[in-house]
Parts: C-alpha cells; structure tokens; sequence
C-alpha cells in the first residue's frame, strides 16, 4: 500500500515518503506548511488514493480533546428521567461517540484528519498522547475500554498559531510542505486544468512567481491562490498578450485580488 | 546503526531521543523507501525532526555526516564483509541475474561475482561506490541499504541531481522562527489566569439546577451559567535601543508568547526609564508619540503592569530632571514610575540581565526599590514567580 499521489494532487517524493512511512509505522502524521499548500487536502487524497473512509475532525479554539472521544450527555438523561422514558436506564444512549470513537470503532481502517490543532487550547495535544500512542481510551460512564480495531491513518496539520508539546511531537512523524518549485507547480496547474494554452501558464506563472519574490508582501500567494486565479483568467477570456503586456508592467494584474488577500500587499505590487 | 548519526544531532541540539532512533531503524527494517540516499535523506528527517525550526540544522548535519562517506577509498570497496553481501544479495540483482545466479548455484560464486560487479561499476561511473566505501562498517550496509551508485542491472545513473537536498537548504528561514520557542513562556504566562464568566451560557450550573429543581416540586429545571474564560488584563511596557540590544530576541519571545495568551493586551514601548511619552511604533517613535499620562487615564487599575527594561542606566536618568539621554525631561523617571505604581497597583519589572549580574549596576537596585522590589529575572522561572506577584497587590503607600 504506497501512496504516490492521485489524480488531481501531486505529492512530491518527500511528502509520499513521510506519508508511507507513517502509514506502515502507524504513527500519526503531522503535517505543517505555508498556508495553501494542501495541508488539508493531503488527507482527502490519500483516503481517495488507498480508497479508505475520511473522517475529518476540525479543530476550533473550544474543541477539547475529551469531544474527539466521547461527551455523556448527562441534561437530556436528566431530563428523559423526568419524563419516565425507559431509555434512561441504559447509560450508553446518552454516550455521544466522538470522531475518534469514530475512527477506533470502524470496520476497515481508516483515513483520520485532525485539522488545524493548533487552533485548539494550548493542552489540548497533551490530552490525547495515550489516545494517539496506544490508539485506545477508556470511557468511564459505561466502564468500555475501547480498542482501534484498525490503527487509523491519522494525518493532523498545524499552522504553527501554537506551538505542540515534545511529548506530543515524539508520537509523531512530521512533514513540513514547502512551497512548490516551479516544475512541480507546472504539474499542480496542469491536473487542474487540462489542455490549457501552455504559454498562457508560463505567463502566468511568471507573474505570480514575481509577486511571491516581491519583498515586504505580507502573505505570499500560495498554490491554492494560483489555481484560483489561473481558473479567473479562464473564465474572464484573457489572452496571453494580455499577459505578456502585464508581465512587461504596461497593464495591471487582472483579478489581483485573486492572489492577493491583503491591501498592503496589493498597493505593493500594484 | 547510525548510532554516531543520531548522537550527531543530539549533541547539536536537535532534540532527538530514543524514542525517534528506534523510529528509524524500524523504518529502515520495514524497507520503507526505495532505496537511494534522497530517499534516506526525506525518511530520516521524517522521523527525527520534529520542527521546522531544526530542518536547517539538520539538513547540514545530514550534509557534513555523509560527506566523510565520500572519501572512502575504493580499494577498502572489495573487501566488504560477506555477511552484508548475503543479505543484500538479492537486492542487488534483477529478476534475470538472479535466475542465472541460481544456474550458477553456489553462493561462492555469487559473492566473487558481487565483487566482480562492484569493480566494474567503480570503473564506469566515479563516485558511484561511495556508499559502501566504509568496508562493510557503512550504516546502509547492515540495513540492506542498496546505495544507488552499486544498483546492479540497471542502466542510468540515478544521479539527477547536481545539488544534493540537503544542501539546497531550503528551511533557512524557518529557523528563525521566535514564536516556536515560546510554549514555555506561555505555559508559564499561563498561571496568570482570572477566570470569570462572560459572554453565552453554555455551562450547567450545578447549584442553582438542584435548587430550582427541587423548587419545582422535583421537574427538572436546568440553569446554565456562561464558561469561565481568562479576563486578565495586561499593560506590557518595554525598554527599547541602547542596552537592550542585546535582549532582543528573549523580549521578543516574551511578547510573542504574551500576544497569544492574553485577549486583552496591550503594549508601548520607553527608552531605559519612563518619562512623559511612550509610543507603540519604534520605527516611528519620534512622530506617533502617546502621552504617559493618556496612557495613565486610559487603562484602569485592573491591568496588570509588566515592565520589561535591563535597568541599566545612568541614576541620572531615574532621579534627575533633564537626566534622559535622549530628551528634555521635565520630570524625573522615577516620578513617572511612581505615578504608574500609584495608578496600577499589580506591577512587576522584568530584567534579562541575569540575576547575578545585577548587582553590578547601581541603577537596577533603584529601580528594584522603586518597584517594590518586584524585580524579576526573565527566565521561566522569574515569569513564574512574577505571575505570583501580579496577583497579588503591592503595597503602595510603602516609601522608597
């Protein structure tokens, strides 16, 4: 079972061979990078590419790790009582599975991505060493301890808004995705679009490439912005004139804000 | 295996334990990557970098510890141990070699013939060798590492690349990241916590639902109380130019750290002591000035006062009119320090000069007393220990 990408993602040797390895060692995989260069997708392909069930788990800055297990639902017991309905009686109904249950549980194994968890508290990684080690947890309300069945393929990226603890980083492999070089970016674009006018993306890869390289710009452009603009220029029918004429500084960029998300960038490169 | 490799790091600082060592070799065990040194090269640093910080590191580590490798002398090539041959044998040669291996039958043979093989490839192409050059002691060898200069049966070289990976360092710039060294700061900042509850209910109140409940003749009534959220306030105050030079990147890791801990923080920044301004852009600190006392007006005595400054100056510049180095100062520093301690009264004064040291500069003991004697180093320990006392009140009405 070897990843090498799919389709419409192109995974580079390095990112295939930390994701491999990850996968025969069982350890989680942690995924850091430039903002839009396929952190995230990168676990959606690989459950394409192994054809393995997602299951995604976002992170938000209230999420604890106890919600990834399991949350008892102690009010509506409560109130079920109230109501003298027989379901009261059995403490697994009020047992709300969380994602990583989920995942433990599963039939076949499967393809687990916990996004962004820098994004959570800053404890949150310690909570879930043993769950993540040991691929197992207890939970207390009905005295289960609950076993992976199958070690899940568990891909967790991070912005690097906070930091991760050692204990936690020792659990795993880690992959930072650089931004693209410009052969490999040339097969990103094509994947995206077929058959497109091979000039026209030299063009526009030059253009962009010039404003990445631009000092001071605050957030680079990144892949992502790349496919979004290049799928602009597709719909907006600029020829690669248009282009040349942009790239020798007589016209503006079309659709700069496209590649650019910031004022102070885009009165830079303007 | 790859034992001096691993302690290489570690006495370099990347912090690999054994845990990651073990990693490898089991990676290594399980055949993972194809075999060449790009795909070593990306396993290893799967495995044993943790952080991007460390990737630069470890890239020209990982340069300098196979580059010896280069050296080898090609006559010590021959005399690889047949050990490793035995179990490398097969990877060494294709589908079709191996059938006329098995014609051939005896396992003398096939060593002579490795031998053979290896000679030849040395011959046709220079440097191809170089990774079982260490006579059979090389750490891919055990592993049944098949380097790419000896691939047996195949035609191209697959050398492609002029410069190796490593070598292209591409994660210089990460490494001076401040904001990854921060987690113990704001473990440490942590501490400074007042929980009180604000904004939706989403909490159940215990007390008031049993109350209401058994109010109600036993029907369930639940009350729900807002969570507990950090409400505490900061005033970060820090010395900038001329002798904090040298404490940039510590003050810089304790402001990184801060911004991410506390909702509500704010921060200007003064020259060795206060005086009648303060300004929050140090490029521009001579046209976006903000009054002392605005600042003085503006925040109310709930914020929480950090001082971070070396305190090293001239005591003219804390006792005197006219003492600032850099302006006309109506009043003395120590005036304005005293009005700030008056306005706020959980105030502390962080000092990266390490603590033994301060005793040399006559300056940081007065400010130490004007402060109260809350004067703290800034190390962990000291971020600690100055939570504790923002917490509680100073005594104010205390003379100097």
């Amino acid at each position: 079972m070897q990843f090498k990408g799919t389709d419409n993602y192109i995974a580079s040797n390095d990112l295939s061979i930390a994701v491999n390895a990850a996968i025969s060692l069982e350890k989680p995989l942690l995924i850091k990078g430039e903002p839009g260069t396929g952190k995230t997708l990168l676990a959606h392909e690989i459950s394409k590419a192994l054809d393995k069930r997602l299951i995604t788990w976002h992170i938000k800055s209230t999420t604890t790790a106890q919600q990834g297990l399991y949350e008892y639902d102690a009010v509506s017991r409560l109130r079920d009582s109230q109501l003298g309905n027989d379901k009261v009686d059995d403490i697994s109904n009020y047992i709300n599975k969380g994602k990583l249950w989920d995942a433990f549980e599963s039939e076949e194994q499967v393809v687990l991505l916990i996004d962004e968890i820098d994004k959570a508290d800053i404890e949150f990684p310690n909570d879930l060493l043993l769950e993540l080690d040991k691929m197992e947890f207890f939970c207390y309300e009905t005295g289960q301890n609950i076993v992976a069945k199958h070690r899940p393929i568990i891909i967790i990226t991070s912005n690097n808004e906070k930091e991760l603890p050692d204990a936690f980083l020792r659990r795993c492999f880690f992959h930072y995705i650089t931004f693209p070089d410009r052969e490999t970016l040339k097969e990103i674009v094509d994947v995206h679009y077929e058959g497109l006018d091979q000039r026209l993306v030299q063009r526009a890869m030059n253009i962009f490439y010039a404003i990445r390289e631009q000092r001071n710009i605050k957030k680079k452009p990144s892949t992502s912005e790349l496919i979004d603009w290049i799928k602009l220029l597709l719909v907006g029918k600029i020829t690669e004139e248009e282009l040349n004429e942009v790239e020798n500084g007589a016209s503006p960029t079309p659709y700069l804000g496209a590649l650019l998300k910031n004022e102070h960038d885009s009165k830079i490169v303007r | 295996m790859f034992i001096d490799f691993f302690l290489m790091l570690k006495n370099h600082d990347i912090p690999v334990t054994l845990r990651e060592y073990l990693d490898l070799l089991e990676a290594l065990d399980k055949d993972l990557p194809e075999y060449n040194i790009d795909n070593f090269y990306y396993l290893s640093r799967t495995v044993l970098v943790k952080n991007e910080q460390h990737l630069d590191k470890f890239d020209m580590l990982f340069g300098a510890y196979f580059k010896g490798i280069e050296q080898i002398k090609t006559s010590d090539i021959v005399d690889i141990p047949d050990e490793w041959l035995r179990k490398n044998g097969e990877r060494l040669f294709s589908k079709e070699e191996l059938e006329k291996i098995k014609k051939h039958g005896d396992l003398e043979d096939l060593l002579d013939r490795i031998k053979d093989l290896l000679k030849e490839q040395k011959e046709r192409h220079q440097g191809g060798n170089k990774w079982i050059g260490t006579g059979g002691t090389s750490p891919f060898g055990a592993y049944g590492y098949n380097p790419e200069g000896i691939r047996i049966g195949q035609n191209e070289s697959r050398h492609r690349r002029a410069v190796k990976v490593w070598d292209k360092r591409e994660f210089k710039d990460l490494s001076q990241d401040v904001e990854l060294e921060t987690r113990n700061m704001k473990m440490a900042l942590r501490k400074l916590r007042l929980l009180s509850r604000e904004g939706r209910a989403e909490e159940i109140d215990l007390d008031k639902t049993i109350k209401r409940t058994s109010k109600n003749a036993g029907m369930l009534e639940v009350e729900m109380v807002p969570v507990k959220k950090n409400v505490v306030k900061v005033l970060l105050l820090f010395d900038i130019g001329g002798s904090m030079d040298d404490h940039i990147e510590l003050c810089s890791q304790l402001f990184s750290a801060a911004r991410h801990e506390f909702k509500h923080l704010e921060f200007f920044y003064f020259h060795n002591c206060l005086y009648e301004n303060l300004w929050k852009n140090n490029v521009r600190r001579w046209n976006e000035k903000t009054p002392t006392e605005e600042v003085l007006h503006t925040f109310n005595e709930d914020y929480r006062v950090i001082f971070v400054g070396d305190a090293s100056m001239s005591p003219y510049e804390i006792f005197s009119r006219m003492g600032s180095v850099e302006h006309y100062n109506e009043e003395s520093g120590k005036v304005w320090l005293e009005r700030f301690k008056a306005q706020f009264p959980y105030f502390v004064w962080l000092n990266p000069v390490p603590q033994n040291e301060w005793k040399y500069t006559e300056s940081i003991g007065m400010i130490k007393k004007i402060m109260s004697d809350r004067m703290f180093p800034l190390t962990i320990q000291g971020i600690e220990d100055s939570v504790g006392a923002l917490k509680k009140k100073a005594n104010t009405s205390k003379e100097v």
